[in-house]
């Protein structure tokens, strides 16, 4: 494997990984086979082709010692094969991969174990598999135990092991192995809560110890809570690359986009099919005159919503609710909080919701329902999405109101 | 990617890992466990034993001719593990190949240690047999060693070449059966040489050299009887004069191995890809 070297003496030292002009392709088949026959058939009828993709494309990164690196990108975006070229599974088809140290990747929820062997049998598999010599399995043994929890099951077999306590144990060698770079593909969906808890913090120590990991992921708040570097990836190029703030808003406006277009195309066939004498006509949200759908925090917005009846409606009342990306309604509220409830005549209204903004960071969809007093006409949902931008502090928080603090 | 990197630290450690792996899950959950390693190839011995040597009277010309049979099977059962085993080996590691990167070769090489243990065992039951039989030991008996380490070289190099090539062609898995089970036949196991310079006609001894030049197995296991049995059992260096000729199986083994092993590392670079 001459293309991927391991050669400390061209990096410099405070340089853990470089990947230099780094290209993958797949040839894909026109017709997959795996057998004698299928290889006939296919020269038989003249069907030897296949597709070229290109999964990278030249492309080029350093990441330094101590960097937590995000890398993010939709699915099939290349992120993948990245990782699994720097890991040296997949070798390039030109470009080169240097890396200063040992580097140990978690790499589709596992490092490999076999099921007829005891938990303690596999870690030292593994531990072998990884370069570490027994010693150095010895030193580290405890450790990875205890962060699995799992010392009662160690000298079970893996095949009576829950498949939470098998990705507990990789994920648990993984990180407790003292490799120089750690490459973590997709790991923060693992375990139980506590076990996730667990591995925040883990995180959240190895950012302040400086440990070199770089992590794949869809979650932008996991980019922004651990990270100090990040990239995306669209297409097998970087599209972005820099502070995981930069990266992550760029991911999310780019999956607006995305997201948008599929919406509006649900929603003409739901408006069709539902609303029984009251239409949506429009939904936007507004900051003054200007439509926005990405708000600062603490920035108030109105929601301005256009509806048609066709014919009037007593005791209208017309709902809105903003669902968090948690799923979680963050505000319910209608034209009943105005107190008597009006009658919408036939033809077209306009509503406006005008809203004090305390909401947290993060993306949130509108869903509507409309009814002449007890009886539902019109219920739709994520008619709207807005986004709202990252705080500098305490995004983990639910709400985000003024707040003042006085120290007396 | 060098053949020279199984023989870091690293890999020696994960080899022998593997190895002992392999060893530990053989056979478990099997009431004689080690023993079948033992057992199976003396149970086809005794099943030949009765067909060829008792009904069919093979070899009643030579002497000892019941111990080589059983040479015969153990270097032959050796040879089907390694390269069969081997086969499957790239394969059947496929899961670990996808998640992390480590050396090809061990894979291949372990799953050859472990036929080379179980082919240690079956040895040593040999050569209480050929005690018991009264086969008299001499000097000239440790020449089996290299005798050995060719058989498995030419078992390794064509096990790196099928598990290269079964990664994409998994039909080679019944074919191979197939080729195996014709070898065997196409090696003097159940015969002596001699049967087919005696018994195939005018052209008998023709094509008895022809077997040991073309077919290396056979050509290790009459050198392998020679050295070991009883020097009734002819070679090929004593029926070529030509000193070139008589090489040819060595450099043949050799040419088999190097092939094999160029082959899987050309392939090996797209082993976690395709598998």
């Amino acid at each position: 494997m001459s293309l991927v070297k391991r050669t400390s003496k061209e990096l410099p030292e405070d340089v853990a990984l470089r990947v230099s002009h780094v290209s993958k392709d797949f040839k894909l088949p026109h017709e997959k086979t795996n057998s004698l026959k299928g290889a006939l058939f296919n020269m038989v009828r003249g069907n030897t082709g296949y597709t070229l993709q290109h999964v990278l494309k030249d492309v080029s990164f350093e990441i330094k010692k101590g960097d937590f690196f995000g890398i993010v990108g939709k699915n099939g975006s290349g992120k993948s094969t990245l990782l699994k070229i720097i890991s040296q599974i997949y070798t390039p088809n030109s470009g080169s991969v240097q890396v200063n140290g040992k580097l140990v990747p978690f790499i589709e929820l596992g490092v490999g174990f076999n099921p007829e062997l005891t938990g303690r049998e596999n870690v030292y598999l593994n531990g072998a598999m990884l370069g570490f010599t027994k010693d150095e399995i010895d030193g580290m043994y405890d450790d990875i135990v205890d962060f699995a929890e799992l010392g009662d099951f160690m000298e079970q077999k893996l095949k009576n092991y829950s498949s939470g306590m098998q990705v507990r144990l990789a994920f648990s060698v993984a990180i407790k192995s003292q490799g120089d770079i750690l490459v973590l593909d997709e790991v923060l969906a693992v375990g139980d809560e506590a076990f996730q808890k667990k591995c925040q913090d883990y995180f959240f120590e190895a950012k302040r110890k400086k440990k070199t990991i770089i992590l794949v992921t869809h979650s932008m708040g996991d980019v922004r809570k651990f990270c100090n570097k990040a990239m995306l990836i669209q297409d097998g190029v970087i599209a972005k690359y820099g502070l995981p703030d930069d990266v992550a808003n760029a991911y999310s406006e780019y999956f607006l986009e995305q997201q948008q277009k599929v919406v509006q195309k649900d929603n003409e066939a739901v408006r069709l099919e539902q609303g029984n004498g009251i239409k949506l006509v429009d939904v936007k949200a507004m900051v003054g005159k200007e439509e926005t759908q990405l708000l600062n925090i603490n920035e108030d917005f109105d929601l301005d919503i256009t509806f048609d009846c066709s014919r009037d409606i007593k005791r209208g009342i017309f709902a809105i609710n903003l669902i968090d990306q948690q799923g979680r309604v963050a505000l319910a509220t209608s034209n009943k909080i105005n107190g008597d409830q009006e009658t919408f005549t036939k033809g077209k209204h306009r509503m406006l919701f005008s809203i004090e903004n305390v909401l947290a960071s993060g993306d949130y969809h509108v869903n509507i329902a409309a009814a002449s007093g007890d009886d539902l006409l019109l219920k739709q949902s994520s008619v709207y999405q807005f986004q709202i931008r990252k705080a500098k502090l305490y995004d983990q928080s639910m709400t985000h109101p003024k707040v003042k603090v006085r120290l007396s | 990617m060098k053949i020279t990197e199984i023989f870091t630290k690293k890999n020696r450690l994960l080899l022998k890992a593997m190895v002992s792996t392999d060893f530990k899950l053989r056979y478990q959950q099997s009431i004689l466990g080690y023993l079948w390693s033992v057992l199976k190839p003396l149970m086809l011995f005794a099943i030949m034993y009765v067909v060829f040597v008792r009904f069919m009277r093979f070899g009643a010309d030579v002497p000892h001719f019941t111990v080589a049979l059983l040479l015969g099977i153990i270097l032959w059962n050796f040879f089907n593990e390694t390269t069969t085993g081997g086969m499957l080996s790239i394969v059947g590691h496929g899961d670990l190949l996808r998640k992390i990167h480590f050396s090809k070769y061990v894979i291949v090489v372990a799953s050859s240690m472990s036929a080379l243990i179980n082919f240690g065992f079956n040895f040593i039951v040999v050569i209480i047999f050929a005690l018991v039989n009264g086969v008299r030991p001499s000097w000239s008996n440790l020449l089996i060693i290299p005798i050995v380490f060719e058989l498995y070289l030419l078992a390794l190099g064509i096990a790196f070449f099928l598990s290269a090539l079964y990664v994409n062609l998994r039909d080679l898995n019944p074919i191979w059966e197939v080729v195996t089970q014709a070898g065997f036949y196409a090696t003097p196991i159940i015969y002596p040489i001699s049967m087919i310079s005696s018994k195939a006609g005018a052209m008998g001894p023709v094509y008895a050299k022809l077997d040991l030049l073309l077919n290396p197995v056979a050509q290790i296991v009459q050198d392998a009887r020679h050295v070991l049995i009883s020097p009734a059992n002819p070679t090929l260096w004593q029926w070529e004069s030509n000193f070139f000729i008589a090489c040819w199986p060595v450099v043949f083994t050799l040419l088999i191995f190097i092939g094999g092993l160029k082959f899987f590392t050309a392939k090996s670079k797209f082993f976690a890809e395709l598998v």
